[in-house]
């Protein structure tokens, strides 16, 4: 039974440059259903991080700004809002995790500190209470011995252990939406396997729902339910993961997995993807992959329609790869 | 981020324009103004002394009779010059030593930063007097004394800037490929360490103005009859209360310039920086 | 069937470094980056080398070229041992073997138009005439998929793609043997990653280089190498042939590794064997066998006995005492 938490209509964020108005998110729907982890997959530059940005108000001020669409949420439209009860919805209802955990920790408070900070601040616990619940939360995430490392300091501690607290962070005030930006990306292989076996276990816990951002389509394979794929800003497929990656239709996404090098896979180059993403001030006229597309038409200078090969596999191009 | 796209964000900067606009026009009287001076800057006219602005003077004219509007033209080249050739005794060596100490470290490192930490106490007043005192008071020894006390500041920057330059990847990639320490220093560790020093030697240069100034104030720099700023300044002093005009207006003279190069500095500064670009 | 030479050969190759008290801090000790390393790497080959942060491949690919000296053990290059090389013969080694880098942005002097950067080497080992030199930058730039008229660009103008493609370019300048190739994609957009390594494929073929490919993603390794290294704390603990090694990898930890990397295939089947613990330090690396604590097949000698690295078939070692 579908529930969507939620519904992002037309969201579109510009920055504003010397050179001029970048549209980094141009105009995306989404929706995330309760328990579901929806991933966002696309290179640098797409606009998917900028996308959670926008839904927690992160954006960076001036010159980042929502110049259109809604954000629902928990019935209201969080564009709306003003900075205060942005707060308050901030790592209570939704929380994020980033990709670099030295840079997003304080280095100077320890672990334990930052822990209860968050707890303190939307559970209205007093400093024995937060502690114990820190704790608590150190040992679900899987930190060895949680009593004692909870006066370590971030430096004190490993990349895998850091990204923990983070977790922890985000987690201990159970959100409905956790937002995780490249979660894994700056982690060892056999670290980022138990993370995110971790974020696995915790959402059924939990009972949340994730948004995972990331560039690595196998980390998407690995624990999404869903797949939106994007591209300069706008979302060019959207899918049920093995729906996506048995059937991927938009060209960007086929060419996109037959680049992949794949264990086991066939020898022999590599198909790779004429060209490079463009950029954002530059975008071509219509379907900004058209140019290294090879299926491009005449057609392809005008903005592609937004179609349903099945009714949850949904693809912005004129001429879909066949199925 | 190319020459081109530096002059262009400088040239938007208004305060770097207004700057460049001061600096220039100095320059312009520097280069033709003495051919251009309705009188002689150095020949006393006893008959017309401290008379003030007026159509025939337009800055008045000082204790001695001498024209304070020409002698404030001549004394725009010496001024620039001062600027010029103080920066350059500091720079010169200041680079020097800075990319040693940065670049072979150790003790070479310490032993040379501990001379500029003793050359670092001194002040300019200081050591100018000491200069004087051995070399006897003159305009040049004034910009040498200025100028060597200024080494240590150039060297500490550019030492700054080595020991980041050194960890650089395109600087070890060098000596992956056979380079050698000369090449590696002189082509890509010193053309990187400019950026901070173009910007200091800029601010500087108004710094060395005001400190011949100083100095000349003090009857240690220019000697009379050298129409220097400072000296005009120092001549000035004792006729404040009836003729404020010869002081003022070497004074206002002084004010223009270091602020032309205070503003063109900092407008330099924000050019230059890549990290106050906006992406 | 073509009998290779060993191009380069190291046997039991040390690399320590003191930590330093710095201030405050109380650490002191030693990092065992790399411990008693013996390999041979042949000519025309390319040789992978696997690794999780800390695990020492960096470092051993920079003693191998003797970017750095060694604490103990040798390395020979076409039979010589490096470590008698004056500075003149270290010089003409120089043009023999060179590097490519992980970070194409700053591995280029931002100030010089790349057709400077790419003659640079050229000019250091003073090769050619003028205009010889500027053919050769053209005919490079072209090699490696630029136009003749970017020499006259500086490095911000290109993508981190290209950047790499300039970084290659230079180092093919002196037209080496052998290119240490450290991460070369790892800081590339996945459709430009495809690019990047069928270049580095071509230009093997093309030139009959031999690469010691140094990478974290075991998928990148697994399209370009011939024969893969698995290192742990400073120690090899397997070597050998790719698809053998894919198939049936030995290690304990080499098993771990390739079960830990995710797949893009959201049905294939996966046997996780997720480790314990984090990756350790080499300042303080465990007794007897380094990866004894994490290990799931443990036994008592483990705890006390390091083992060596053992022929388990003609082309296959292994560094445990439970194979």
């Amino acid at each position: 039974m579908r529930e969507i938490i939620l519904d992002i209509k037309g969201l579109t964020t510009q920055f504003q440059t010397k050179r001029g108005v970048v549209t980094a998110v141009d105009g995306i729907d989404l929706t995330l259903d309760r328990g579901e982890t929806l991933g966002i997959v696309g290179e640098s530059g797409c606009g998917k991080s900028v996308t959670a940005l926008s839904i927690l108000g992160l954006l960076p001020k001036p010159a980042g700004k929502i110049a259109a669409g809604q954000i629902f949420f928990d019935g209201r439209d969080l564009v709306t809002l003003r900075e205060a009860e942005i707060r308050h919805i901030r790592g209570n209802d939704i929380s994020m995790i980033f990709q670099e955990p030295m840079t997003s920790l304080n280095p100077v408070y320890t672990v334990g500190f930052q822990v209860q900070e968050a707890i303190r601040k939307h559970r209205h616990m007093n400093k024995r209470e937060s502690r114990a619940e820190a704790i608590k939360m150190l040992g679900l995430v899987g930190i060895p011995e949680p009593e004692a490392r909870i006066d370590d300091y971030p430096h004190q501690m490993s990349g895998g252990m850091r990204q923990r607290v983070m977790i922890a962070m985000a987690l201990s005030c159970h959100p409905q939406i956790m937002i995780a930006d490249e979660p894994t990306t700056a982690l060892d292989v056999t670290i980022q396997a138990q993370i995110l076996d971790l974020i696995g276990r915790l959402k059924e816990e939990i009972g949340m729902s994730v948004m995972l951002i990331t560039h690595d389509l196998g980390v998407v394979a690995e624990i999404s339910q869903r797949v939106m794929v994007m591209y300069a800003g706008k979302v060019v497929e959207s899918a049920d993961v093995k729906e996506l990656f048995a059937n991927p239709a938009h060209p960007y996404t086929v060419s996109l997995f037959k680049s992949l090098p794949k264990i086991g896979g066939r020898d022999g180059a590599l198909k790779a993807i004429p060209g490079v993403v463009p950029s954002l001030l530059n975008l071509p006229k219509g379907c900004a992959f058209h140019e290294r597309c090879f299926k491009t038409q005449s057609r392809c200078q005008q903005a592609p329609p937004w179609r349903e090969i099945t009714p949850s596999h949904m693809v912005r191009c004129w001429e879909p790869v066949e199925q | 981020m190319t020459k081109f796209e530096a002059l262009r964000d400088l040239l938007r900067n208004w305060s770097a324009s207004v700057g460049m606009i001061v600096i220039a026009l100095v320059l312009l009287v520097a280069l033709i103004g003495p051919v251009l001076a309705p009188y002689d800057p150095i020949a006393p006219e006893p008959l017309n002394r401290l008379k003030g602005p007026s159509h025939a003077h337009y800055f008045g004219t000082d204790s001695l009779g001498r024209d304070i509007f020409s002698r404030v033209i001549h004394g725009s080249r010496i001024s620039l010059m001062i600027g010029l050739i103080s920066v350059t005794i500091s720079l010169v060596p200041g680079t020097f030593l800075g990319l040693l100490a940065g670049y072979f470290g150790g003790r070479l490192d310490s032993l040379i930063m501990r001379f500029m930490d003793i050359l670092l106490a001194f002040p300019a007043i200081l050591l100018a007097i000491f200069i004087t005192a051995i070399l006897g008071p003159s305009l040049t020894n004034t910009m040498i004394a200025v100028g060597i006390v200024y080494i240590p500041h150039y060297a500490r920057i550019v030492r700054s800037s080595v020991l980041t330059l050194k960890e650089q990847l395109f600087v070890q990639a060098i000596a992956h490929l056979g380079g050698g320490h000369a090449r590696i220093l002189g082509r890509h560790i010193l053309p990187n360490s400019l950026p901070p020093i173009i910007v200091y030697a800029t601010l500087g240069m108004g710094t060395a103005v005001l400190q011949a100034a100083a100095l000349g104030f003090l009857g240690l720099g220019a000697q009379p009859p050298q129409p220097e700023w400072g000296a005009m300044l120092s001549e000035g002093r004792q006729y404040i209360q009836i003729a404020p005009h010869v002081a003022a207006f070497p004074g206002a003279a002084i004010l223009l310039l270091v602020l032309g190069f205070n503003l063109f500095g900092d407008g330099l500064r924000d050019a230059l920086d890549p990290s106050l670009r906006s992406q | 069937m073509k009998v290779s030479q060993p191009i380069l050969a190291c046997e039991q190759l040390t690399k320590h470094y003191s930590l330093k008290t710095a201030g405050f801090s109380r650490r002191s000790g030693v990092v065992r980056a790399v411990e008693d390393v013996s390999l041979t790497v042949l000519s025309g080959e390319v040789f992978g080398l696997v690794g999780e942060s800390g695990c020492g491949k960096s470092t051993l690919g920079r003693v191998l070229l003797r970017l750095e000296d060694p604490t103990a053990g040798k390395v020979f290059f076409a039979g010589q041992n490096l470590a008698a090389f004056g500075p003149s013969q270290l010089k003409k080694f120089r043009r023999e073997a060179q590097i490519i880098y992980q970070d194409p942005y700053s591995a280029l002097n931002p100030r010089q138009k790349i057709g400077r950067l790419i003659e640079e080497p050229l000019s250091i080992h003073r090769v050619g005439t003028r205009q010889e030199r500027r053919d050769r930058v053209h005919w490079l730039l072209d090699v490696v998929g630029l136009q003749p008229d970017h020499a006259q660009r500086y490095p911000h103008e290109f993508s981190g793609g290209q950047r790499q493609r300039i970084v290659i370019a230079r180092a093919l300048a002196l037209n080496p043997k052998l290119i240490l190739a450290d991460e070369p994609v790892s800081a590339l957009d996945v459709s430009i990653q495809a690019q990047v390594l069928n270049l580095l494929e071509e230009l093997r073929a093309e030139f009959g280089l031999t690469y010691i490919f140094i990478s974290h993603d075991l998928s990148v390794v697994e399209h370009i190498a011939d024969r893969v290294a698995v290192m742990y704390l400073g120690r090899l603990v397997e070597v050998g042939p790719k698809k053998e090694f894919y198939n049936q990898p030995s290690h304990p930890y080499s098993q771990a590794l390739l079960s830990a990397a995710p797949i893009p295939d959201p049905t294939a089947e996966r046997n996780r064997v997720i480790l314990t613990g984090d990756v350790p330090s080499p300042v303080n690396p465990p007794s007897g066998c380094s990866f004894h604590p994490r290990c799931p097949e443990r036994r008592d000698i483990c705890f006390t006995k390091a083992p060596t690295l053992r022929q388990l078939t003609p082309e296959r070692w292994v560094s445990c005492h439970m194979r």
